[in-house]
């Protein structure tokens, strides 16, 4: 044992020296965190939007004040003339239009139907659908008040006789941030654990320094304890920055008990260190540990772990592929601890599969590295 | 130590597949000795060694190092020897002193022990106040004392030195050298290998290998004891390289080296001497400034040796 923390202090040491592996440490979650952060929304907000008010009154000044309180649209423009916002949209000043038919309120008073008109630039598909979405509830919520009724619900005057009063919960603003983040983290762990682990003694050979090493009385054992040690403190106090980040950045709440969160991190590094290890069996140099080490972490905890793509939606096949995905696990486990603030029961099997996972992964490597040694 | 040999090989073999890079190679070596082991590249040298450690596995003889049989217990072993490479494997990003702690540490020294050692390191290589200087700043030859010293901490009785020499300047490897010859009085058995034949010169005996083979084994004297009936000839001419055409015509030579300007030739036991040999070239016009027996050096040796068994 005095061995193996002789090996972690060194490890250490090395670390804080070497500027390649603090800065794959340090400076590459941060930077994921940030461009993954802020560019992966799904959200749409900030609308420009021009309104034509043809009536003038205080039922349209409501209406356009319903829009613009949405939080969802900025008012950009008032415009008077069709052809005025037809030419902002093809600037592209404005993404959506409203406009309001002259009489509103005195049609509105007299319990008439009333056409309102919604225009939307729709050259991203995704976009339009959301900016239609956010513009008929805003009208429905009005129209119940008003009954200004959305030109394109074909409903009677009398309204609709069944209302649906959806409700979604643990995200109750469908922040696509609170859906990411914890995928992000788990894709931050993953890379930051497995590269670090895999360079760290793909370097040793690379340098010499293994030869010397597997010279000296020393166990296999220790040595991997000693060599991961490190990294493991390293990678936990990254995810754990990570979280206290996100949840300053991207209002990330923190629902569950951080004993379960330290728990379930533990597991998924000491898998994702495994993995580590595995590949500098295998690599000779640092690019190709770096090369390998990317591709086994970078993609499958990218694209089959639920972080982007939902498992449900895949092919068979590829769901089955997604199994051996550690991510997968986690993300379950991580999305039930901070956002449902949910307990053991309801994700111990994710934390099996994580122990599984990791104790497959060690002694793989583990056996394979004490072949090569002897 | 017990008294006896350090070092006990008795065919020593070792195949990769069908290519049989060690065979059957038997030696002792004595405690105390400097012990050379001279080959070529991809002679055998460096298996040879990886089995005497412990790394590798002899596909058949025996290898008994420092009392321990080293197929039996390679672990064992590990404790009883010292191993140092060309590569000089240090940490470059730690500092002198965090080298020989960490290398104490993995020999499984006490911090008194690692206190002891290392000021006996730090002396022995030259770096008292330098302790806190990066490896990786160290010239050539104070590293190469450095790992030589982190080598030793656990003051093996057996030490194994693979080319140790490699790329440093002459005075560092003459330093080198005396720190070796130390070494060796304390009653430190040493088995090196070099490329730099006159370093070989150092050593108590010398070992050839060839094609996994051991074709030559001596004091450096005895070696060159093969050169006993065929004289060794210098010659300084102004054409060197028409001088030794001319010498490559006569029967009488065996054969030619040339030696930066000189020319050596060696001659076949009893044909022609050194006068003789003077007068036939000077009657081919060659203008001859000196010709003189000289001895035989250990290239002369290793070259004969490696030629004849191929």
């Amino acid at each position: 044992m005095r061995k193996a923390i002789a090996v972690g202090r060194k490890e250490f040491r090395q670390i804080l020296r070497d500027r390649l592996s603090l800065l794959i440490l340090m400076f590459v979650p941060a930077f994921f965190l940030l461009l993954y952060g802020y560019a992966l929304n799904f959200d749409v907000q900030h609308i420009r939007l021009a309104v034509e008010d043809n009536d003038r009154t205080s039922a349209s000044r409501q209406l356009i004040s319903a829009f613009v309180n949405s939080g969802y649209f900025d008012l950009a423009a008032y415009v008077t003339d069709d052809r005025d916002y037809e030419r902002l949209i093809d600037q592209g000043d404005i993404r959506a239009a409203l406009v309001i038919p002259p009489r509103l309120q005195e049609r509105l008073i007299a319990g008439q139907r009333v056409p309102v008109q919604v225009i939307v630039n729709g050259d991203n598909a995704n976009t339009a659908a959301t900016v239609m979405g956010y513009a008929l509830s805003i009208l429905r919520t009005s129209s119940t008040e008003y009954q200004v009724q959305p030109v394109s619900l074909e409903t009677t005057s009398s309204g609709p006789l069944i209302s649906v009063e959806a409700r979604v919960w643990y995200n109750p603003e469908l922040r696509s941030a609170l859906f990411l983040v914890p995928g992000l983290i788990a894709y931050i762990g993953m890379i930051s654990a497995v590269i670090s682990t895999a360079l760290s003694v793909v370097r040793e050979k690379e340098r010499g320094t293994m030869e010397q090493v597997r010279m000296a009385p020393l166990s296999t054992f220790a040595y991997i304890v000693g060599k991961t040690l490190p990294y493991f403190c390293i990678s936990m106090g990254s995810s754990i920055a990570i979280v206290l980040a996100s949840m300053v950045l991207f209002g990330l709440p923190m629902n569950g008990s951080w004993l379960l969160l330290i728990l379930s991190l533990s597991l998924y590094l000491a898998g994702a260190l495994g993995l580590g290890l595995m590949i500098s069996t295998i690599a000779e140099s640092q690019q190709a540990a770096f090369q390998m080490a990317l591709l086994a972490s970078f993609l499958p905890t990218m694209m089959l772990s639920g972080f982007v793509f939902p498992i449900a939606s895949m092919p068979a096949a590829i769901r089955a592929v997604t199994y051996i995905v550690p991510a997968r696990y986690f993300l379950v486990a991580l999305r039930s601890i901070v956002l449902k603030g949910a307990g053991l029961p309801v994700f111990w099997p994710q934390l099996v599969a994580l122990a599984v996972y990791a104790a497959l992964m060690l002694t793989m490597a583990s056996r394979r590295l004490h072949r090569q040694w002897t | 130590m017990t008294i006896g040999d350090a070092i006990t090989v008795r065919d020593l073999t070792r195949r990769f597949g069908r290519f049989t890079a060690v065979d059957r190679i038997s030696f002792d070596v004595e405690r105390g000795e400097i012990f050379g082991f001279l080959g070529a590249n991809g002679a055998g040298k460096s298996t040879t060694i990886r089995m005497l450690c412990g790394l590798l596995k002899p596909t058949s003889g025996t290898a008994v190092v420092g009392g321990v049989d080293v197929s039996r217990d390679p672990e064992a072993v590990k404790q009883r020897i010292g191993y140092m490479s060309q590569k000089f494997s240090l940490y470059e990003a730690l500092t002198v002193d965090q080298n020989i702690r960490f290398w104490g540490a993995m020999y499984g020294l006490d911090d008194d022990q690692i206190a002891r050692r290392r000021t006996f390191v730090l002396e022995m290589a030259g770096l008292a106040g330098r302790e806190n200087t990066k490896a990786r700043e160290l010239a050539g030859g104070w590293r190469q004392r450095l790992a030589l010293g982190c080598a030793i901490l656990h003051e093996p009785p057996i030490v194994f030195l693979d080319e140790p020499t490699g790329g440093v300047d002459p005075v560092s490897r003459r330093q080198f050298w005396r720190l070796i010859e130390d070494l060796s009085r304390s009653g430190v058995t040493i088995l090196v290998t070099t490329h730099y034949l006159d370093e070989a010169e150092h050593c108590h005996r010398i070992a050839i290998i060839n094609a996994g083979k051991l074709a030559a084994i001596g004091t450096s004297h005895e070696l060159k004891q093969i050169f006993a009936d065929r004289p060794i000839v210098e010659i300084h001419s102004i054409r060197p390289v028409d001088v030794m055409k001319a010498l490559d015509q006569m029967d009488e030579i065996q054969k030619t080296t040339l030696f930066g300007t000189a020319v050596h030739a060696v001659l076949k036991p009893g044909r022609i001497d050194a006068a003789a040999l003077r007068d036939r070239l000077q009657a081919q016009g060659f203008e001859i400034r000196a010709i003189d027996r000289v001895m035989a050096s250990l290239e002369d040796v290793f070259l004969d040796v490696v030629e004849r068994a191929s």
